[in-house]
């Protein structure tokens, strides 16, 4: 079966084409003036980082030959001809590494204490009293919002350098972080049992022990988990301030021009990383595959 | 029927063991992991150098720096310390649209309703997890090792690192999208960037924006701290003023970054919003 097209008169197809050509020209406009706007702003932007095309192209070439050079031994063979001598320090560069991953270990371990037990109050169905709910609140946006390393600096003056001052400045980093992420799953809880508990008698206590915790328990550990993903990265950087880990060996290499070992350190901060995502994501599949599913 | 009455639990007990009592491995599973997790705890804290002195001294330490900190001051370098934030502030931006431009045509090759073939896809896919596996940070200082000191090496550096990210998160929003529009400008004769342009695009252009704009937004944090290895903007100055332990400079320009941060969050939001509701409402 067709059916027959109806064409419409000429003049009331000439109206319509030309609102509909209007429409389209105001939409552009828009566009256009949206798009000039970016542009302004990227150029303004540009001076302000003294950004130049020209030695972006000069330095390119600069780029594509520091990766070649790093990929090659000092006796300028390749570094995967002699594995040997590309990873010569891996006793002491794999120490470092364990340091770094027990770095951002004890530091999310830390956090998440603390996130658990400012996050009931911090959260606003759950908080005693909405003035120290205000303060902990802005005390973690606080936390959360200046990076990890600039707390690094400031804990390597006033603990010294090593680990330790790594160690406690990811843990406030991650306590403001996940403090936020706990509290949200908290205000998502149903307060049905806590008025059931409450109903009881029960202090404030009692009532976020067996009415929230146990809704939310599997959500805080799936975010605590993935924080020690991020910490990991955080905590392999925080050498450069001096504050343990593998950091202080690669930001040496790399000011010291040794090729080879930028590579070397590269590849196995980057197979770290790669191992501890998969295996926190086979943890998190497997402790709250479950959960996650109903 | 009233003869069954109601069962001996007893009895049931003695049927049906495996359902009254869980099996040991079940039961010791959670202490075992709990042991295991404070053992690596402790054993962390005696590796890492922690001692109730050293934390003591060191807190006390951190008082006396808190109490130098007050009031904030910047003394005679305030527009030294506004033309950092503002260079921050160019960092992010510059960096994070150069990174969406070369992550957008990459992540075509890396989605796999645009390129069907594995063999392009993967090795695409694990290029982009390689670079995001390396912090800006580090970025940041190779690229101050390839165009030396300062600002410009900040832009390339969170443009790489970004480029990873983007370059993920634009092929997983072109996967997502509706698969019919293309089909309608293959149907109709398109060729195949005809269908890229008029089929994928207006699909996937609101939402790649979007986190563009929430990447301009979490990259002026990145920007304040690349600073602090020598690749310019406000997180030059921090480090330099709490190297000579100028504390009312550091606690002025930490409030400065806050302050930065809280701002473009608020403009941001508002963007995003603009660009997502008028989409919501065509």
């Amino acid at each position: 079966m067709t059916t027959a097209v109806s064409i419409l008169p000429t003049q009331q197809l000439a109206e319509l084409n030309r609102a509909y050509r209007n429409a389209v020209a105001r939409r552009r406009l828009r566009l256009a003036l949206a798009a000039a706007l970016f542009l302004a702003a990227l150029v303004i932007a540009a001076i302000g980082a003294e950004v130049n095309l020209k030695t972006l192209f000069t330095y390119f070439g600069n780029f594509v030959s520091y990766f070649d050079r790093i990929l090659k031994l000092d006796s300028g063979a390749r570094v995967w001809t002699d594995f040997g001598e590309w990873f010569w320090g891996w006793r002491k560069w794999l120490r470092l590494l364990g340091e770094t991953l027990l770095i951002s270990y004890v530091g999310t371990l830390i956090g998440a204490v603390f996130a658990f037990v400012l996050n009931f109050l911090a959260a606003e169905n759950t908080s005693p009293n909405p003035r120290l709910r205000f303060v902990i609140r802005r005390l973690l946006e606080f936390a959360r919002t200046v990076p990890a390393i600039v707390f690094a600096l400031i804990f390597v003056i006033a603990f010294g350098l090593g680990p330790m001052a790594g160690v406690l400045a990811i843990a406030i980093h991650s306590s403001g972080a996940l403090a936020k992420l706990f509290s949200e799953i908290v205000e998502n809880a149903d307060m049905k049992p806590v008025e059931g508990i409450r109903s009881t008698g029960a202090s404030w206590i009692s009532c976020m022990r067996f009415a929230v915790l146990p809704q939310v328990i599997a959500g805080y550990a799936s975010y605590a988990l993935l924080r020690f993903e991020i910490n990991v990265r955080e905590a392999s950087v925080m050498g450069f301030v001096g504050a343990g880990g593998i950091g202080q060996e690669l930001v040496v290499a790399i000011r010291k021009f040794y090729y080879s070992d930028v590579s070397a350190i590269l590849v196995m901060i980057i197979l770290t990383v790669f191992v501890i995502d998969i295996a926190t994501g086979w943890l998190r599949a497997r402790l709250f595959g479950k959960e996650a599913r109903t | 029927m009233s003869q069954m009455g109601a069962p001996d639990p007893e009895q049931l007990r003695a049927r049906y063991p495996g359902i009254f009592r869980r099996p040991a491995s079940a039961r010791l599973a959670t202490p075992a992991m709990l042991l295991l997790a404070i053992a690596v705890f402790a054993f962390g804290l005696v590796d890492l150098d922690f001692s109730p002195t050293r934390l003591l001294a060191g807190l006390h330490q951190l008082g006396w720096i808190t109490l130098m900190m007050l009031p904030p001051d910047p003394g005679s370098s305030l527009p030294l310390y506004l033309k950092a934030l503002g260079e921050t502030l160019s960092i992010a931006l510059l960096g994070t649209s150069l990174a969406a431009v070369i992550a957008l045509p990459v992540s075509l090759l890396a989605a796999r309703n645009v390129v069907p073939s594995n063999i392009v896809r993967f090795p695409v896919r694990r290029f982009l997890d390689t670079i995001r596996g390396i912090d800006t940070l580090i970025w940041a200082l190779v690229w101050i090792n390839v165009v030396g000191l300062g600002p410009f090496a900040g832009v390339l550096a969170i443009a790489i690192s970004d480029f990873g990210a983007l370059g993920k998160l634009f092929s997983e929003a072109i996967e997502a999208a509706d698969r019919r529009q293309v089909e309608g400008i293959r149907a109709s004769g398109g060729s195949g960037l005809h269908e890229i342009r008029f089929g994928l695009l207006p699909q996937v252009i609101p939402v790649i924006a979007g986190q563009v704009l929430y990447f301009i937004e979490s990259n002026t944090r990145s920007a304040t701290i690349i600073g602090i290895v020598g690749a310019g903007g406000i997180g030059l100055q921090l480090a330099e003023q709490i190297r000579v332990l100028e504390w009312q400079h550091v606690s002025f320009l930490i409030l400065m970054i806050l302050v930065a941060v809280a701002a473009i969050d608020w403009i941001s939001g508002k963007l995003r919003f603009a660009i997502i509701g008028r989409r919501a409402v065509a």
